[in-house]
């Protein structure tokens, strides 16, 4: 075994016929066993109230998918879901490139320029990584509240742009980045933001799109800093809207919208993750030199 | 085309200094190598030239001007790094379009100079790929293109030939040297490579801890090493150095060889003995205990120790040894004009 360290173990590459359906039929159980909730709530945005209520539920799609899907995006519950959706949108886009640009930027003054106190300012910057939104959202909201900026994009956006992870991310990229890089587009007469946006930028960009995808879901799945500083059924965002379309007290809550809204938020991080899967894996993997 | 002038240069890092103070005139198109051991300073006073380190105290100077608050890129120069430092998202073509492009020339000029270095350089073909899918030559030349391309009063040379493997060095080698006398631009040149130094160089400085020992062309720090550390650094095998005394035109070294000499100094001396100086002689005067033999073909290494000391002595004679075995101990004498002779203190030659 020593003596080949370098041969693929037995079995990695070639199985046989058998193991190989065996993990096969595995997996696909696996799959199912994740996917079967998504299916059930798929099921129910296509079927009719009475329908879910009355036991035993349908397993099987029925005929009202566009019916109840025109309802959830343009009627909704408080508010069409497309507001929603947009207002997700924003908030998960604004979330992810404000992240992205102000974590690169403070990265590139940390590994780059010598100042005082830029040790302070990492550590800092790294400091804030022990509290998350939960931990100070009391003062958080404060200061939004002071601001005037409840019920508002900038509100929902500016108090988790702050990012001392992707901070730390681009700062450990960076200093990969050999130093005859910057010395060269010195001496080629890149001033330092040139050679930010020339350079490091274009040779961030795996990492970047890493980043973006996971900050975007990060945005999107936000609950309760939204759940807190809207209060205006059009300010909702999509995950904590959903809960509000459940009717307080005995009211029987519209299942085949809510299901629709559901299948609809899962849709954007999807497509973000799927169209952005390969730069996604690359940034994650591997440094490109 | 430009001159470089170097004053008094020193170099300290919080308390240390690091550079004692350098002078060096450099001609207009001169090609100077700065040669020394790692840790002598040398990569550092290339870089101060370059406006990549501060200069702690002196001047640099290009054409007359001191140069020491400018950007490198106001200094009119142009730097091959030693590992390339080729932007690895840009193409050839844009790497070396880089700094033409920062300094706002127009588009069709950039075009036209980019195509003339890539002729020059043999890069047209590869103009259009990336750094990673290039070889360590091809990147190499990409390197000098885009030092050559923005056509700069002074070349700087950061052992650019370090990371190529030994033949393409010394393509790379030849190649670097006949640019630069056809582009007849100033150059610097570091490389811890004797050899290096030796066949580029029109002259050399020979640096040790942030002293240049020696500036001169190869053949005169050769034949005529004005420190210790110069005799020993160039040549190769290094010089045999033995403690000696001078007296009546004479030298006696520890072990008791005596031997003319041209100097009339007295008094005790470090004699200094080119391995390939050193003749064959049955009755010479100086005797070796031959250890170890090495073949080269075109002549043999003998590694032993000088007889009677325990001090290491290397011989280089021309040919091959007979077949009949390496003789256990051997006779060599020295022409009083191969002869070497440096102050045992300061390391000082003495004539």
């Amino acid at each position: 075994m020593a003596k080949y360290a370098n041969d693929p173990a037995p079995g990695m590459v070639e199985k046989s016929g058998g193991s190989l359906w065996m993990t096969h039929v595995l997996m696909m159980l696996g799959v199912l066993i994740i996917f079967f909730p998504i299916w059930l709530a798929f099921v129910a945005s296509t079927v009719t109230q009475p329908d879910i209520v009355s036991p035993p539920m349908p397993l099987w799609p029925g005929g009202h998918f566009l019916e109840n899907y025109k309802r959830a995006l343009f009627a909704g519950v408080n508010v069409p879901v497309t507001t929603m959706l947009l207002n997700s949108l924003v908030m998960a886009l604004g979330i992810a490139i404000g992240k992205i640009a102000i974590s690169l930027l403070s990265a590139f003054a940390i590994v780059y320029f010598r100042f005082p106190g830029r040790n302070m300012f990492f550590w800092l910057i790294f400091i804030t990584l022990m509290l998350p939104v939960e931990v100070r959202i009391v003062p958080t909201y404060e200061v939004i509240a002071g601001f005037g900026m409840l019920n508002s994009y900038s509100g929902l956006i500016f108090p988790l742009i702050a990012s001392a992870t992707a901070t730390f991310l681009f700062r450990q990229f960076f200093m990969t980045i050999p130093d005859e890089l910057a010395e060269a587009s010195r001496v080629d007469g890149a001033s330092p933001m040139r050679f930010f946006i020339d350079i490091v930028v274009p040779m961030s960009r795996t990492n970047i799109a890493a980043l973006f995808v996971i900050l975007f879901i990060y945005g999107w799945n936000q609950y309760l800093w939204p759940l807190l500083i809207t209060t205006k059924p059009e300010m909702n965002t999509i995950v904590m809207g959903i809960k509000q379309m459940f009717p307080s007290g005995d009211d029987t809550a519209d299942w085949p919208v809510i299901m629709a809204a559901s299948i609809l938020a899962m849709i954007p991080p999807v497509i973000v993750v799927v169209s952005m899967q390969k730069l996604f894996i690359r940034g994650l993997v591997d440094s490109e030199k | 085309m430009a001159t470089l002038d170097l004053k008094n240069v020193k170099k300290r890092f919080g308390n240390v200094e690091v550079i004692h103070g350098v002078n060096a005139h450099i001609e207009d198109g001169e090609f100077i190598v700065i040669v020394g051991p790692s840790g002598c300073g040398k990569s550092t006073l290339l870089r101060m030239v370059a406006g990549l380190e501060t200069i702690s105290e002196g001047d640099i100077s290009i054409n007359g001007g001191v140069v020491n608050d400018m950007e490198p890129m106001e200094r009119d120069i142009a730097m091959v790094f030693q590992n390339y430092a080729l932007y690895p998202h840009m193409s050839v073509r844009q790497n070396m379009a880089y700094g033409l492009k920062i300094a706002k020339t127009p588009k069709p000029e950039i075009e036209q100079k980019v195509n003339d270095v890539a002729k020059l350089l043999q890069l047209e073909p590869f103009l259009d790929r990336k750094p990673k899918q290039l070889s360590g030559g091809q990147r190499q030349r990409v390197a000098m293109g885009r030092a050559i391309v923005r056509k700069p009063a002074v070349f700087l040379f950061d052992e650019p030939l370090s990371n190529l493997d030994a033949k393409l060095r010394v393509q790379m080698r030849l190649e670097i040297k006949q640019l630069q006398s056809k582009l007849n631009v100033t150059s610097l040149y570091v490389t811890h490579d004797q050899v290096e130094a030796m066949t580029m160089a029109d002259r050399m400085i020979v640096m040790n801890n942030g002293v240049a020992e020696q500036i001169g062309t190869p053949l005169d720090v050769y034949e005529r090493p004005q420190t210790l550390f110069a005799a020993q650094f160039i040549g190769s095998p290094a010089m045999n150095i033995v403690e000696g005394e001078l007296a009546d035109g004479m030298v006696t070294l520890t072990n008791g060889a005596r031997f003319p000499s041209n100097s009339d100094h007295t008094g005790k001396a470090s004699v200094g003995l080119r391995p390939e100086h050193l003749v064959a002689a049955d009755d010479g005067p100086i005797e070796v205990d031959v250890g170890l033999v090495e073949p080269l073909g075109a002549n043999t290494l003998m590694h032993g120790t000088l007889a009677g000391t325990d001090h290491i002595f290397a011989v280089s004679v021309p040919g091959v040894l007979p077949a009949s075995g390496s003789p256990s101990s051997a006779s060599f004498s020295i022409a009083p004009e191969h002869l070497h002779l440096f102050d045992t203190d300061s390391g000082q030659r003495i004539e």
